[in-house]
């Protein structure tokens, strides 16, 4: 850091490498929106960054309250960011208990701002402070750098005159949080502006109001005095071209919406709402335009038998969901194994079980995906290492579903799905091909209907109906080999069980083989991760190895079948460290399928890994 | 349009036979409803191709098998969940659930309620035994209080669901009820089920001899069937009785069962198929008395009355949406509204 005082403007300037920003304050006070808003700016400055938004399951818990706190926390810097950040450098406190709460991660001597008319009698007593506790006037904060701004006041006499009423100026306020923190951190305001004149186009009193606190903000903190530390992060040196910003479930939607562009397949989701995966079906049912069908079924099992009924016409299907929703699925997706059709489910995870941690992460339906369906019904597991990634994956699971006749397992979690980061997007030109073929004419050598004849790689042909002279019969009742029929006989069976695992084992002739992402093809120890602990698993790495220790990391997004060659990889490292939001899932299937004597690291608390126990671990092992 | 005239000219109920040993237990009322099924499709027009049976599981779902058309037999009390898909996904399609008792108004109970109310263009039959017969005898929500069953030894304690009460109540746009020793009269129902555009519901009396047997012959043998059914026509007055002597007239919101020698025709209840509260009534026909009398169970269309499809609206909704905004390419859905540059 350089410190600097600047003379003009009575405020020393600290420039950053990285800094994280927690917004923290009630649910209804629009923190999430803040949040956003605060990282578009700085994704369009160029900084590198990760945001994780963290908020109650309540809509709208008692207002004031620790249970209704919703935090936003954003990581941005210009080197390459991947989590979210451990710390807070700068956080704001819209009220007592957004401070009660997320105090614990601010960084000694990081900065708070926070919003007086949330810190009165009533509200220290909704946060359960004592009674004679007043933290922003005993000495709870005498190790930070506190900022008391009476945000509400100064919302209500920016708006006074302006005819709204006591609720619209209430909902201003957090424009003056935006506002003052743009200040803060030497962002100009143009992007936010540019975003309120939008979205309430037909409500110009409405943008004129938030453009005016937002204004506001910035104004109080470069006139009054009480600010004099501004911080400046530089723009990181990423990779040229262009970006965008992008949560995990619309990278989702629309990897989705490119895999049914690129395959030249008409894409029909059938789903049921659910936490945190919603918002893909939020976002495709936008694009009607392009002829995407999204249909909200009566439940969840609904939900995927909808889309297997499309697949069966020979579209594109999907079923998004969580959970709860995976498992209310399971005999639907057997059946889509029985049938060898396309499907995939993705599967935005969440804490568990049963309705467990709805808005919080975690990692624990792995052993489900692969194994949660009754009788032996192997289907491909893939897994999204972050917000962009989930595009990746959802393109992949798109190609593996159609050219390998399969349900598809995507799993991606909370963490990811709802956090962000900038991604440098591709153009329709760089996606992989994927090819598609519907049975045309009979394909038995006597001109017969064979619909279970399989190719090269063990996939049956797709059949649409409506098409002439094909007309067949198929179902949940084992299928006799070749012909399709009902079969009940028991060697016929057992061929039939070999020949779908096979067809699933037989995919890892298509994906890319596995390669260390930091660190070398041998080292002393390797970590082993998937799904979205990419992030802190790579941060700690690359830390390590700077300091000098010998570690690699490696990263599955193809989870069954496994990358041909994970096998001979690990064999290249002395210890193996597997890290996971769960109590040792893909720990239990390395074991027992590689034979090895993996470590696990289990944290199962909603919240993902921080760098700094990350590393703590990877030392402590490298150190024994 | 050729294609259809032509198929209709050579189809035959032949050609919807499939090469499967039909396994139903003799005397099973199924036998019945895939004959008539096979003599009315030719009649249908639709090309063979197009057509698409999704059945759920127990015997009658073993029908998808049997006939050759396309066909999917599915999982126990999907098979409204699964066409939903299917005629959502491709609205050119000829669909038509086969589904029992047990498959629709207990494991499929949502699946079912939620099929009237969306109407979808396709065909829902069901079979009603009023037994779970492919489990081997346990009372179904359909069976009547009392039912001794091997899982009611003695004597179940429930309701049965009355499915045309309950089809109603979900906004069934057409509602119907036939049975498997009625020949004639089942080709006829299904024909104009087949015919009509929406979800239409079918209920079919199916014996089952097995666990139930002669569960509905008192609405088909000779001595009794005049007595305890009345079929409906549409335009035409409600008349029953062995020699059509009784005839049924509303006094007000209740049916009065009145002598026609004494009463005369003119003023009897005239069947009107788009009357949505005479169709409540005629549901009630069933298990309701009304000032003490019971009345004879109706046959035939009890409602049927075309509202928007769910497959058109969503075509519909998709076509207009996409003349007035055009399809988006591709590249500009992955990148968004908000890009910047890294040079």
């Amino acid at each position: 850091m350089t410190n600097e005082v600047n003379l003009n403007n009575t405020y020393t300037e600290i420039e950053a490498e990285s800094m994280v920003v927690r917004f923290s304050g009630d649910s209804g006070d629009g923190m999430q929106l803040t949040g956003m808003q605060f990282t578009d700016t700085a994704a369009f400055l160029g900084n590198d960054l990760s945001t994780f938004p963290d908020y109650p399951s309540e809509i709208r818990a008692p207002i004031g309250t620790v249970a209704g706190v919703s935090g936003f926390q954003v990581h941005f810097g210009s080197k390459e960011i991947y989590t979210p950040g451990d710390e807070f450098d700068v956080m704001v406190a819209m009220n007592a208990a957004a401070l009660k709460v997320d105090l614990p991660r601010l960084k000694k001597g990081g900065v708070i701002i926070a919003n007086i008319s949330g810190f009165d009698k009533k509200n220290l007593g909704l946060a359960k402070y004592p009674e004679t506790a007043d933290p922003l006037e005993d000495l709870t904060l005498d190790n930070y750098i506190l900022h008391k701004v009476d945000i509400t006041k100064n919302t209500k006499e920016c708006l006074a005159g302006t005819g709204l009423g006591t609720k619209e100026i209430e909902r201003s306020k957090n424009m003056f949080v935006l506002g003052l923190l743009f200040w803060t951190f030497e962002k100009p305001l143009d992007h936010t502006i540019k975003f309120i004149e939008e979205k309430f186009a037909k409500k110009p009193e409405i943008a004129d109001a938030n453009i005016k606190t937002l204004k506001a903000g910035w104004n109080y903190g470069e006139n009054t005095e009480i600010f004099n530390i501004r911080f400046k992060v530089t723009a990181a040196k990423q990779p040229s071209g262009v970006y965008r910003n992008i949560t995990g479930n619309h990278a989702t939607a629309i990897g989705l919406i490119a895999a049914s562009d690129k395959s030249g397949l008409p894409l029909f989701l059938g789903s049921y709402p659910i936490t945190p995966a919603t918002d893909i079906l939020h976002e495709l049912s936008k694009y009607k335009a392009n002829g995407v069908k999204t249909f909200q079924a009566e439940d969840e099992i609904a939900g995927v038998c909808s889309a297997i009924g499309a697949s069966y016409t020979g579209q594109l299907a999907i079923t998004t969901t969580s959970g709860p929703g995976l498992a209310l699925k399971t005999e639907a997706i057997g059946l889509a194994t029985m049938l060898e059709i396309p499907l995939v489910i993705v599967n935005v995870q969440r804490g568990g079980p049963s309705t467990g941690l709805p808005t919080k992460t975690e990692q624990a339906d792995l052993l489900m995906a692969m194994h949660g369906r009754h009788g032996e019904a192997p289907l491909a597991v893939l897994a999204a290492t972050s917000p962009s990634d989930c595009f990746s994956m959802a393109y992949e699971a798109c190609r593996i579903a159609v050219e390998h006749m399969t349900p598809v397992i995507l799993l991606t979690d909370g963490y990811i799905a709802n956090g962000s980061e900038p991604w440098r997007f591709p153009i329709e030109d760089d996606l992989k091909p994927i090819s598609v073929e519907f049975l045309g004419k009979p394909n038995g050598e006597n001109g017969e209907i064979l619909p279970y004849k399989r190719n090269e790689k063990l996939v049956r042909p797709w059949i649409k109906p409506g098409t002439k002279g094909l007309e067949h019969r198929i179902g949940g009742l084992e299928k006799q080999d070749i012909t399709g029929n009902v079969s009940y006989d028991p060697l016929n069976h057992e061929t039939m069980v070999h020949l779908r695992a096979e067809k699933i084992n037989k995919i890892a002739d298509y994906i890319p083989e596995l390669k260390p992402d930091t660190g070398n093809d041998k080292a002393k120890l390797l970590v082993l991760g998937w799904g979205s602990t990419y992030g802190a698993i790579k941060t700690a790495v690359r830390e390590a190895i700077a300091e000098g220790y010998d570690v690699a990391n490696a990263h599955l997004r193809y989870i069954n079948p496994f990358p041909k060659n994970l096998g001979e990889l690990l064999k290249g490292y002395d210890k193996v460290l597997i890290p996971e939001m769960n109590s040792g899932q893909l720990l239990q299937l390395i074991r027992a399928k590689y034979l090895i004597d993996a470590t696990g690291f289990s944290k199962v608390q909603g919240m993902p890994f921080t760098t700094t126990e990350m590393k703590a671990k990877i030392v402590e092992l490298l150190n024994q | 349009m050729e294609t259809v005239l032509e198929n209709e000219i050579k189809l035959t109920s032949k050609d919807f036979a499939t090469d499967q040993d039909v396994k139903w237990c003799p005397g099973c009322g199924d036998y019945s409803i895939l004959k008539q099924a096979q003599t009315i499709f030719p009649e249908l027009g639709v090309p063979k191709e197009n057509l698409v049976f999704i059945s759920g599981i127990g015997c009658s779902s073993r029908f998808t098998y049997y006939m050759d058309t396309y066909g999917m037999h599915s999982i126990h009390g999907r098979a409204a969940a699964i066409a939903s898909g299917v005629k959502a996904a491709n609205p050119d399609l000829s669909v038509w659930i086969v589904s029992g008792d047990g498959d629709s108004f207990s494991i499929g109970g949502n699946h079912f309620i939620h099929a009237m109310r969306k109407n979808f263009n396709f065909n829902y039959l069901v079979f009603n035994n009023q037994i779970y017969s492919l489990t081997k005898g346990q009372y179904s929500p359909t069976s009547e209080k009392g039912k001794v069953t091997k899982t009611t030894p003695f004597g179940s304690i429930e309701e049965p669901f009355n499915p045309s009460e309950l089809a109603l109540g979900a906004k069934a746009s057409f509602v119907s009820r036939t049975l498997d020793r009625d020949p004639k009269h089942m080709q006829m129902v299904l024909k104009r089920a087949g015919e009509f555009k929406g979800t239409s519901f079918v209920e079919i009396y199916q014996n089952c001899p097995v666990f139930n047997d002669a569960a509905f012959f008192a609405f088909s043998d000779k001595e009794t069937k005049k007595e305890e059914a009345v079929f409906l026509e549409h335009g035409k007055p409600l008349i029953f009785g062995h020699n059509d002597e009784k005839g049924i007239k509303l006094d007000g919101l209740t049916p009065v069962i009145v002598n026609i020698a004494e009463n005369g025709l003119s003023d009897l209840w005239i069947h009107d198929e788009k009357d949505k509260t005479k169709a409540n009534l005629l549901s009630r026909f069933f298990d309701t008395t009304f000032n003490g009398e019971d009345l004879p169970r109706p046959f035939g269309i009890l409602y049927a009355d075309e509202r928007p499809v769910y497959d058109e609206g969503m075509t519909m909704q998709i076509e207009e949406i996409r003349s007035r905004k055009g399809r988006m390419p591709l590249n500009k859905i992955l990148s968004g509204d908000n890009t910047w540059i890294i040079a």
